[in-house]
């Protein structure tokens, strides 16, 4: 094991940004970060130590207090519920001999449970900490699976069907360099377009973020341009945590180079020398394909110095997190790759202009800039020939539950979702109860509504959305309180706790989530009031979203949480 | 850009600099907009949420601390939806925190009819009293979350970084490093966090000791008590 001495010796003269990649080593080496840890990082980086002590206590991942050699986390949300996650944590607790939460006699094992980890399609799903170890992702779990024999982890594969991000994509191998071509979009940009071309054919192509927040791409990239302030950053958000959503870890499982070369395009477009990848540090296999896939092109002279002999120079570095949906935020993100807890920013000032240590910052969804390659290559009008006016080009969605082959799909938006589920995903298992559309922050459909159309602007016009590309199908026998008290533990295990309405209102909600069963008068009233609370008056999207699911439900089935012999 | 703003408060035109706040604008209107975490002295970082108004009836209301004033812009601070927020906010607050010290909490929950009983078997946040040191009393179960001790032990004033928060969301508490005694922290007892805590969470010994209908004499006792096991902690 390497000493405390010898994990900091690379951090000398760093400063508080290096705090999440310290804290990431010593947390895998020792299993937690102690008092002595926490000294010496103070000492080394020049961050107070109750300072690092609240940057530990915020992230799911780091422990201040010694844990156990090994440590599994069975995710316990509404897809690898629905597939016998509990059963999962009973028999593995049962065959340790221990309940959940505690820790076996010898101190080698501990059983808890984990929130969303991109898994859906193979539920239910496990992350596996082992001491002096990379996490391993483990999916699916049986109940009779051995997760104490690690040596032997299933390989995943997930079904993927496209034939534009996704072409060549098996689910299972990585695009080498070779087979992905040398970075012919950045060439054509550096060598003819200029940063003002590339931004002129984005805007063509009409292209609108894939993050969840449905931004047009070009006026990011112009506004962050045209801020003022150097340096500035480009930020791939990879920190894909909304439950149901595993399309960004396919796509950098399989294709880093199209994510990489989309970020280079972005940062030759806005004028930026320095770019970050933010992956979740649920996805070990992710991170180190992307981090083979930067040497491999660095080492190629696609990325680094001078690229293709010009003065443009990019360097791409690769911060894991800590184990926090909100990081997922922009600001958020910011301030987990500054050293800090993960709290969301006051907006405005936004990112274009006040991003990333305060400069101009272009923060942009993995699948997001995956189109940037070929609509640079091909040109705006390539990616518009998909799609609607307004819902340009392909766009992936992630599917799970109760469908024949849940996966990841590239659809050409104005399918409706009825194709979507028949003919791509292989129809629905049983017969169909409703539809968790864009994630836990989404809404609920019923089967009255599968004719929609798969668009930005058609599933607004039902008050649903795209978000994150979530796609949760729940047949008939599935327990919609229980997914619904799902939803609510998901929620207040996430909320950061910065703003009155969310740090109370997750904790409320899903107290009367939890008694669904057996709801108390006033119930449905109550969760009206804190639902429209935190819609309306929270700090940042996580609280303006936390009870989108439940006000579509109290709206859909007007008997839930109905007191019996009241009226509703 | 130019220098001023005009807006509609309320129905009130009126015309400040770029920059000015909604709730600095009411204010000179006379219209009070409630407030918790708001302070002063105090960076302010939007946490409360009780000083949210309707600005062109949006989809989101705006914190009235932290929204600058826009050209044309029509804010109302007072209408059902604000009404809503304010007094949810409220109950949850309540349901959550023993409020017995925060009387100008108090005197929001009367004017916005938030019912004291609205959330039966919530988890309360409970903490044990910390009696740690000779100069004052932490009582957690009264922490509403503003912020102040932090940010006035941290940038806001006295640079000595003794306490931050601890945990995530609903289960959030204000703590020093591993939870060590306050001797044991940079702490250098300059009393600035007791001074801005809106409520009963961070009192001085002397108070709380009255409080607790302790003599001066008995208090003088406890207090040289703690400065002697501060005293041992130093030399330890
Ligand atoms: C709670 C929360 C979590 C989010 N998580 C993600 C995420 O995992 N990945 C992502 O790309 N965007 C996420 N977003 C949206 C980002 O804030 C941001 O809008 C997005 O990364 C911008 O990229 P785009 O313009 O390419 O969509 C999240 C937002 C919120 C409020
Ligand atoms: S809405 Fe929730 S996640 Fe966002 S700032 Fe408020 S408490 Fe934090
Ligand atoms: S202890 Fe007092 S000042 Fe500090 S956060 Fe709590 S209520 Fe605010
Ligand atoms: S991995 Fe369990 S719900 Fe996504
Ligand atoms: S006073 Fe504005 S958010 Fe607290």
């Amino acid at each position: 094991m390497d000493s405390l001495a010898e994990i900091l010796a690379p951090y000398q003269g760093r400063q508080r940004d290096a705090l999440l990649p310290v804290l990431w080593d010593m947390q895998t080496a020792f299993g937690h970060i102690g008092p002595d840890a926490v000294r010496q990082i103070s000492h080394t980086l020049h961050v107070p130590e109750a300072d690092i002590y609240g940057v530990i206590s915020f992230y799911s991942l780091f422990s201040a207090a010694p844990t156990t050699e090994t440590v599994i986390r069975v995710c316990t949300d509404p897809v690898c519920g629905l597939a016998g996650a509990d059963e999962v944590v009973h028999r593995l607790c049962h065959r340790l001999n221990i309940q959940h939460d505690e820790t076996t006699s010898d101190g080698k094992y501990a059983v808890s449970h984990t929130t969303c980890l991109g898994l859906c399609d193979h539920a239910p799903a496990a992350l596996i900490s082992q001491r002096g170890h990379e996490e391993i992702a483990v999916a699916p779990v049986s109940p009779e699976s051995d997760l104490l024999e690690l040596q032997i982890t299933p390989p995943y594969q997930s079904i993927v069907r496209g034939d534009i991000l996704l072409r060549g994509v098996d689910g299972r191998h990585v695009e080498s360099l070779t087979d992905y071509g040398n970075y012919r979009a950045l060439h054509h940009a550096i060598t003819t377009l200029g940063p003002e071309g590339v931004i002129g054919e984005v805007e063509k192509s009409g292209l609108i973020g894939r993050g969840g927040a449905a931004f047009p791409t070009a006026s990011k990239w112009k506004m962050t341009r045209q801020a003022a302030g150097q340096p500035k950053y480009v930020v791939c958000n990879a920190d894909e945590s909304e439950p149901g959503t595993f399309k960004d870890r396919v796509l950098m499982e399989a294709r880093p180079h199209l994510i990489l070369e989309g970020v280079a395009l972005c940062a030759f477009a806005i004028g930026a020398t320095k770019a970050y990848l933010f992956v979740r540090g649920e996805y070990p296999e992710s991170t180190w394909r992307l981090q083979r896939a930067i040497d491999e092109a660095t080492h190629a002279g696609l990325l680094g110095e001078n690229i293709f002999g010009s003065d443009f120079s990019l360097d791409i570095e690769i911060r894991r997190g800590g184990g926090a949906y909100i990081c997922g935020e922009e600001t958020a993100l910011f301030e987990a790759i500054e050293g800090d807890r993960g709290f969301p920013r006051i907006k405005p000032p936004y990112p274009t202009t006040h991003g990333l240590f305060q400069r101009p910052t272009v923060v942009n969804n993995v699948e997001t800039l995956s189109t940037i390659p070929g609509i640079v290559e091909h040109g705006g009008d390539w990616f518009k020939q998909w799609g609607t006016e307004k819902s340009t080009g392909p766009k992936l969605v992630s599917v799970s539950g109760h469908v024949h082959r849940p996966g990841v799909y590239e659809i050409i938006p104005g399918m409706t979702l009825r194709q979507l589920l028949e003919d791509f995903c292989g129809g629905v298992v049983g017969n169909l109860q409703t539809v968790l559309m864009g994630g836990a922050a989404g809404t609920f459909l019923t089967p009255d509504q599968l004719e929609v159309r798969l668009t930005f602007e058609d599933l607004r016009a039902i008050r649903s959305t795209f978000g994150s590309g979530a796609i949760m199908v729940f047949n008939e026998t599935a327990d919609l309180p229980d997914i619904l008290r799902r939803l609510g533990r998901f929620f207040k295990h996430e909320s950061c706790g910065k703003c009155f309405p969310c740090q109370l209102g997750t904790q409320r909600q899903m107290e009367i989530l939890e008694r669904a069963a057996a709801p108390l008068a006033g119930d449905r009233e109550r969760l009206h009031d804190i639902g429209l609370t935190m819609t309306e008056s929270s700090l940042c999207g996580l609280g303006q979203t936390a009870a989108s699911a439940v006000l579509s439900a109290l709206e859909k089935w007007p008997d839930l949480f109905a007191v019996k012999g009241q009226p509703v | 850009m130019s220098d001023t703003v005009t807006l509609t408060i309320d129905d009130h035109e009126i015309t400040v600099p770029a920059g000015t706040t909604v709730l600095e604008a009411a204010a000179q209107l006379g219209v009070e907009v409630p407030v918790i975490c708001y302070h002063d002295a105090t960076t302010s970082n939007g946490l409360c949420r009780v000083c949210v108004v309707d600005v062109n009836n949006g989809r989101l209301l705006q914190a009235a601390c932290v929204t600058a004033c826009a050209n044309g812009s029509k804010v109302e601070t007072r209408n059902e939806r604000v009404e809503r927020s304010r007094r949810t906010i409220l109950e949850m607050l309540n349901s959550a925190v023993d409020l017995q010290h925060a009387p100008a909490i108090q005197t929001l929950m009367s004017d916005y009819d938030a019912d004291p009983a609205r959330f039966p078997d919530a988890e309360r946040r409970e903490h044990a009293l910390l009696d740690d040191n000779p100069f004052y009393v932490r009582d957690y179960s009264q922490c509403v979350l503003c912020w102040r001790c932090v940010q006035v032990c941290a940038e806001d004033a006295q640079y000595t970084f003794a306490l931050t928060f601890d945990g995530r969301g609903f289960d959030t508490h204000i703590a020093t490093a591993f939870d060590i005694p306050m001797p044991e922290s940079p702490c250098v007892f300059c009393g600035q966090c007791v001074g801005v805590c809106p409520t009963g969470a961070l009192k001085p010994k002397i108070q709380w000791g009255m409080e607790q209908g302790l003599t001066p004499d008995e208090i003088r006792q406890s207090t040289r008590r703690s400065r002697h096991r501060r005293e041992e902690a130093e030399d330890g």
